[in-house]
């Protein structure tokens, strides 16, 4: 029965001393204590959206980092086609052009030289026939009666052409 | 290395345990030489009350006839002479000192002849004496103000720093509290009661801790008194009814959406169960943590009763009796913090109903109604 039996003493002891003590502790313990725990929490967790942020922004960087890269690339890859498609363009031209050009070159020295030898044919032919005019005139002019003189001269007449 | 700790834990166990027998022992044959003069039969439950109710000395130890113990301050209020004030020693050997007797732990008035109590005298004295609980209060307050003040120090000395020593142990404790019991109960509005539940959380913990350790400053049966029980639950009441909001009272005497005739059975239903629950609470403390006590020391009473047999009996019952108080020991390790969080819990829940908004409920309510239609 004494253990059911409150005593008076003991709760007026416990109502003073808790009451001072929850004071005391709400004061200078539960508050600060509580205050700083959630600080903390509160700093935690911004830190870890940070994080998060920088993280997906690091990523969004990376994929755009990685599309200028992927654009670059085609661009230097059409470039490079580009380039090469020209190159092969201008020396297939160049070289059209040259064999062109040779080929003219060559054709128009081909004419030249027909015509020079034409040229030089038609000098030789008008040289002979001068030269034939001047001897026959030569002939006539020393009235070949005799035969023998006649031969003497066109002989001596050759001689000179010869020397010529 | 494992074996040797396990070893050394035993062993220190079981000196704890021999501690308690002693303790144990002792004061009862120091108890029945001043009952009667001559040694007379064990009394199991006579040995158990003395061990878990309130004293005005701390017995430490009987060595012999020596009584070791800590003599208190007895402070006394009697309506005719004021404040009387002086030590429990003085009670020794069944003195009358200054007209008072000590008489089964209660303060007694002895009558002019010297010798009757004069039993209305005697009751209308109030004891306010420095009793053995209340200098557990005391030790145990001074625990801990002394850890979470330094704690609080420790918060101080280096914000947003990892927590270190005994801030890393208490921390997640408190957070705990706060995370499991404050806001899973209350809800948003939890801020205000966090000091009165970290409070009662830990002063029933430590104390519950401290009616564990069988010597001097622990063994008071503190949280298994229930004059303690009672404070605590009277506070959480108040607290209760300083709280409760127009929405919580109106739910107790009128329930909405309940006829008027259910209302004559409802209403004194709700009204007994305002005072029901911190009564629950009071006996829910003080019945779980009397009843560790009482049944360690059960098994303890039991080495005695067949110690009175034969020797041999008692001395082969009390390995088996220390090796189910080591068990017991364990056991009420975890119940002590059981009983604080339960405490705590259910005083948070009533907080929780007391400042409940009306909104959310009403809106079931109506979510309901448009059901049955």
């Amino acid at each position: 029965m004494k253990l059911v039996q409150p005593e008076i003493g003991l709760i007026f002891w416990m109502c003073v001393t808790f009451l001072i003590v929850l004071f005391l502790l709400r004061k200078f313990a539960w508050k600060p204590i509580l205050k700083m725990i959630g600080e903390r929490e509160d700093s935690i967790t911004s830190s870890l959206v940070a994080a998060q942020k920088a993280r997906e922004e690091l990523a969004n960087l990376k994929a755009t980092s990685e599309e200028v890269m992927k654009a670059a690339h085609a661009e230097k890859d059409a470039l490079l086609r580009e380039a090469r498609d020209i190159k092969d363009k201008i020396i297939a031209e160049a070289k059209n052009t040259a064999q062109e050009e040779g080929r003219k070159i060559i054709n128009q020295a081909k004419e030249s030289i027909t015509s020079e030898k034409n040229a030089a044919l038609r000098q030789l032919k008008e040289q002979v026939v001068s030269m034939a005019i001047d001897a026959s005139s030569i002939i006539l002019k020393h009235q070949l009666t005799d035969p023998k003189q006649q031969e003497a001269l066109i002989e001596a007449y050759l001689n000179e052409v010869k020397a010529n | 290395m494992q074996i040797n700790k396990i070893l050394k834990l035993k062993i220190s166990t079981l000196i704890f345990a021999l501690l308690f027998v002693i303790n144990s022992t002792f004061a009862q044959d120091h108890a029945n030489s001043e009952n009667s003069g001559k040694p007379k039969k064990f009394d199991a439950g006579e040995t158990i009350t003395e061990h878990i109710i309130d004293a005005h000395e701390w017995h430490i130890v009987t060595l012999g006839n020596k009584v070791v113990a800590l003599p208190l301050p007895i402070i006394i209020y009697n309506p005719n002479s004021g404040l009387d004030f002086f030590m429990s020693s003085k009670f020794d050997e069944e003195a009358v000192y200054n007209n008072y007797k000590l008489i089964d732990g209660k303060i007694k008035v002895v009558a002019e002849d010297g010798k009757t109590i004069d039993e209305a005298k005697s009751s209308s004295i109030i004891d306010f004496s420095i009793t053995k609980n209340v200098l557990a209060i005391f030790v145990s307050v001074a625990i801990m103000l002394f850890i979470f003040i330094s704690v609080a120090n420790t918060y101080k000395k280096a914000p947003g720093a990892t927590p270190k020593g005994l801030q890393s142990f208490i921390e997640p404790i408190i957070i705990f509290v706060r995370d499991d019991v404050a806001k899973a109960s209350i809800g948003k509005k939890y801020e205000r009661f966090m000091p009165y539940l970290l409070t009662v959380f830990f002063f029933i913990w430590i104390n519950n801790l401290l009616g564990l350790i069988p010597i001097l400053p622990g063994g008071a049966n503190v949280t298994g008194n229930i004059a303690v029980t009672l404070t605590l639950a009277v506070l959480t009441f108040i607290i209760i009814l300083f709280s409760g909001n127009k929405h919580y009272w109106r739910h107790i005497l009128a329930m909405p959406g309940v006829p008027a005739w259910v209302l004559f059975l409802l209403t004194p239903i709700e009204i007994l169960g305002v005072f029901l629950r911190p009564f629950v609470l009071m006996i829910r403390l003080f019945a779980n943590i009397s009843a560790g006590h009482i049944i360690a020391l059960s098994f303890f009473s039991l080495i005695f009763i067949f110690g009175e047999m034969s020797t041999g009996l008692g001395f082969g019952v009390s390995i088996v009796s220390v090796a189910f108080t080591v068990f017991m020991m364990f056991l009420e390790l975890l119940v002590a913090f059981l009983q604080a969080y339960v405490f705590t819990l259910l005083s948070a829940i009533y907080f929780g109903a007391a400042v409940e908004d009306g909104h959310h409920e009403h809106e079931e309510e109506h979510a309901g109604q448009v059901a049955h239609h």
